[in-house]
């Protein structure tokens, strides 16, 4: 049986949020609230706003396992970890932890502008809780993954952001603790690193040690763990196999094959515009979860407008799995067309779009939507409203079965010339 | 030593109230200590065109006035021995002293990117910041030998007893910065009464003047200020002025401990709001 490596039993963290109470306290101000009537005027005032930003977390991880934490911004992800790794005091709750925890909320944490880059390699390993002996047998290692031997000796606020960077990335990974706890590390510097970046976070979980993965790439996240939790508002969602949570987290769940229905809990009542369905289909009408590159099809986007709006605009957003916007569209993008639905009466509407065949490159793409009018209102907004792939078989390029780099793979037009054949 | 990392099980939860000190914790974390004191040292003088000069500028150019306007014109007594050197070994523990209060309140805030970012023991940051102005200490120090040298004072045979009047200086400005770094995250009014308490407790001091000055009734509150027997001893250590020890320094180290300790207290207990407040 594997051994526990973190505990989390009903965790909760409670902040404070809205008036001045807690936030930013002055010696007037405490001095004035413990002694005089303006505590009573606070009460019918406005109280102190309570934000839960987790409630009722629990789940476990075994030792040498790698558990990653998806979840859109604010869900309480970061809070998470910042309890993790002790940063800060959960409300209610516990977590029993066993050996080190090291983590990289953010890399470079306590370096000193001034001092040059071996000192801080030593102060770095310091606050990230190494011991001497530790750092200097790590020494030559760090400098090399950061490839900055030129630089030892110059003061880091000298650095390029990129070296800076690597050196800051380097000293964190070489910490070697028990349980490592990532945050968004790898969202900085460029390609070349960022693949470093993952295979030193590869060598780790192999080494048999527990690794918690933050990330907002799924690609990422795909690769690296084999089990994911995906938290929202505060509360555990999910934990499921990763490839199982990824797709709940990027359909939210609630997506059948090619569909993304709205539940009524989940709109506005009050607005003037409220979805109802979106959906990926073929020309003739089936739901698709697997679109064909090679192969057009629909998007619809079903919606009722209950007041008139003027100057709407009804329009989606393509994104793939590692959060990059291929293209944004709206149904009145046409000026011909802008004019003639200038003002949108109140029904039932349907807004189609045909995706040309040609265009994506295999992978998986989440679909946003959006209802706004320009400068003056946003009516509807979700990035991810529905997930799908797309398959490239028979995709130009196809005959090797290399995945290709970038979302688009369109089939152009290419001329081959012999050029000194040409020219006789 | 032993070359393995920090390795523990732990239980985190919410704490509440009056906590206890873990000393184990600070006991694992004792390099960090000698880390951030020799990273304040490094990065203190930097970019100065007198360096490590200011160490020493900064109590002698006080010790000049002193000498002009209280030992010449106003003619306070200096227990026998010349003006600047009866000052200046005063105003060097209590450069000491004062610099510590004012680098360990910041200490905090100042680190504010570390605190919310990465755990280690809070207290480190207030007590590197006192430990590094020790080195400046030291360095005064040298510039207290020479003037006497240049006066023709020699230290007395008491001098061994120095370190222990040092460590009395270091126990209450700990005691003291753990107080103001915690109320500074909260409170930064701090920040604008430390320049006065400062102001009042040196002249709450027998630093311009002999403690002999003082009334024979008020002695024994007068020793309630720790830096009084810190400042004494000093005196009596190096230039044979005043009382040898006894019972006002042993009042001074009692205060000096209470204010550690409560200090240590005090800190733990708002050490959990620092990352959410600072």
């Amino acid at each position: 049986m594997a051994q526990t490596a973190i505990k989390v039993n009903n965790l909760g963290k409670k902040y404070v949020i809205g008036t001045s109470i807690n936030t930013y306290r002055t010696l007037r101000g405490t001095l004035s609230e413990q002694f005089s009537i303006t505590r009573k005027q606070k009460k019918d005032g406005r109280l102190p706003e309570h934000i839960w930003a987790l409630k009722d977390v629990n789940f476990e991880v075994k030792k040498g396992e790698v558990l990653g934490i998806v979840g859109r911004n604010g869900a309480g992800k970061s809070t998470l970890l910042k309890v993790l790794s002790r940063v800060t005091e959960p409300t209610t709750g516990s977590v029993e932890i066993h050996g080190r925890v090291g983590s990289l909320l953010e890399v470079g944490t306590g370096f000193h502008p001034e001092l040059t880059g071996r000192e801080n390699i030593y102060l770095n390993g310091a606050i990230l809780g190494m011991k001497h002996k530790e750092i200097e047998s790590k020494f030559d290692e760090i400098v090399d993954f950061a490839e900055v031997e030129k630089f030892m000796d110059t003061p880091v606020k000298r650095y390029s952001s990129g070296m800076y960077l690597r050196l800051a990335f380097a000293v964190a990974a070489h910490l070697e603790p028990e349980i490592l706890v990532v945050d968004e590390v790898l969202a900085v510097g460029d390609a070349e690193f960022q693949r470093k970046c993952l295979g030193k976070m590869t060598d780790v979980a192999k080494q048999g040690r527990t690794v918690l993965f933050v990330s907002h790439n799924m690609s990422a996240i795909l690769r690296l763990t084999e089990e994911t939790l995906v938290i929202d508002k505060g509360s555990l969602l999910l934990r499921a196999p990763t490839s199982e949570a990824v797709d709940f987290y990027l359909s939210r769940g609630l997506t059948q094959e090619g569909q993304r229905l709205w539940q009524s809990n989940e709109i506005n009542k009050r607005s003037a515009f409220q979805p109802i369905a979106l959906r990926v289909m073929d020309g003739k009408g089936n739901l698709l979860d697997s679109v064909r590159s090679t192969e057009s099809f629909n998007i619809d986007f079903e919606y009722t407008v209950k007041k008139n709006i003027k100057g709407l605009r009804v329009g989606i957003y393509l994104i793939t799995s590692h959060g990059e916007f291929v293209f944004t569209s709206f149904d009145t993008d046409d000026p011909k067309s802008f004019e003639k639905h200038s003002v949108r009466e109140p029904g039932l509407y349907s807004s189609k779009v045909t995706i040309p065949a040609n265009l994506l490159n295999g992978g998986r793409y989440v679909l946003g939507v959006n209802a706004s009018a320009y400068r003056i209102k946003t009516y509807f907004h979700d990035e991810q409203a529905l997930a799908f792939n797309v398959d490239p078989s028979g995709a130009p390029g196809t005959q090797w079965p290399e995945s290709r780099l970038g979302p688009v793979r369109p089939s152009l037009k290419w001329e081959i010339k012999n050029l000194e054949y040409d020219r006789k | 030593m032993d070359n393995k990392p920090i390795e523990r099980k732990s239980i985190i939860k919410p704490t509440n109230g009056w906590a206890a000190l873990d000393l184990r914790d600070m006991w694992l974390y004792r390099e960090l200590v000698f880390f951030m004191t020799w990273r304040d040292l490094k990065v203190r003088y930097k970019q100065t065109v007198l360096g490590v000069g200011w160490a020493v500028l900064q109590p002698f150019l006080t010790m000049v006035v002193f000498s002009i306007f209280f030992g010449n014109l106003a003619n306070v007594p200096s227990d026998g021995v010349p003006y600047p050197i009866f000052s200046f070994a005063a105003l060097i523990p209590w450069t000491l002293f004062a610099k510590a209060l004012q680098d360990a309140s910041r200490s905090l805030v100042a680190n504010s990117h570390m605190i919310t970012k990465v755990y280690f023991p809070r207290m480190i940051l207030p007590i590197s910041s006192v430990l590094a102005g020790a080195v400046d200490f030291l360095i005064a120090f040298v510039v207290l030998l020479g003037m006497m040298f240049f006066f023709k004072i020699t230290p007395t045979g008491n001098i061994w007893m120095l370190p222990l009047f040092l460590l009395l200086a270091l126990i209450t400005a700990i005691g003291v910065g753990l107080w103001l770094s915690a109320l500074n995250v909260l409170y930064r009014d701090i920040n604008y009464v430390l320049p006065f308490l400062t102001q009042f407790w040196m002249y709450l001091t027998p630093i311009a003047y002999p403690s002999s000055m003082v009334p024979k009734e008020w002695q024994a509150i007068y020793a309630l200020n720790p830096m009084t027997g810190v400042v004494e001893g000093f005196r009596w250590a190096l230039l044979g002025t005043g009382q040898p020890p006894g019972m006002m320094t042993l009042v001074s180290a009692g205060v000096a401990v209470v204010l550690l300790v409560s200090g240590m207290f005090y800190f733990k207990r708002m050490e959990r709001l620092f990352a959410d407040m600072v």
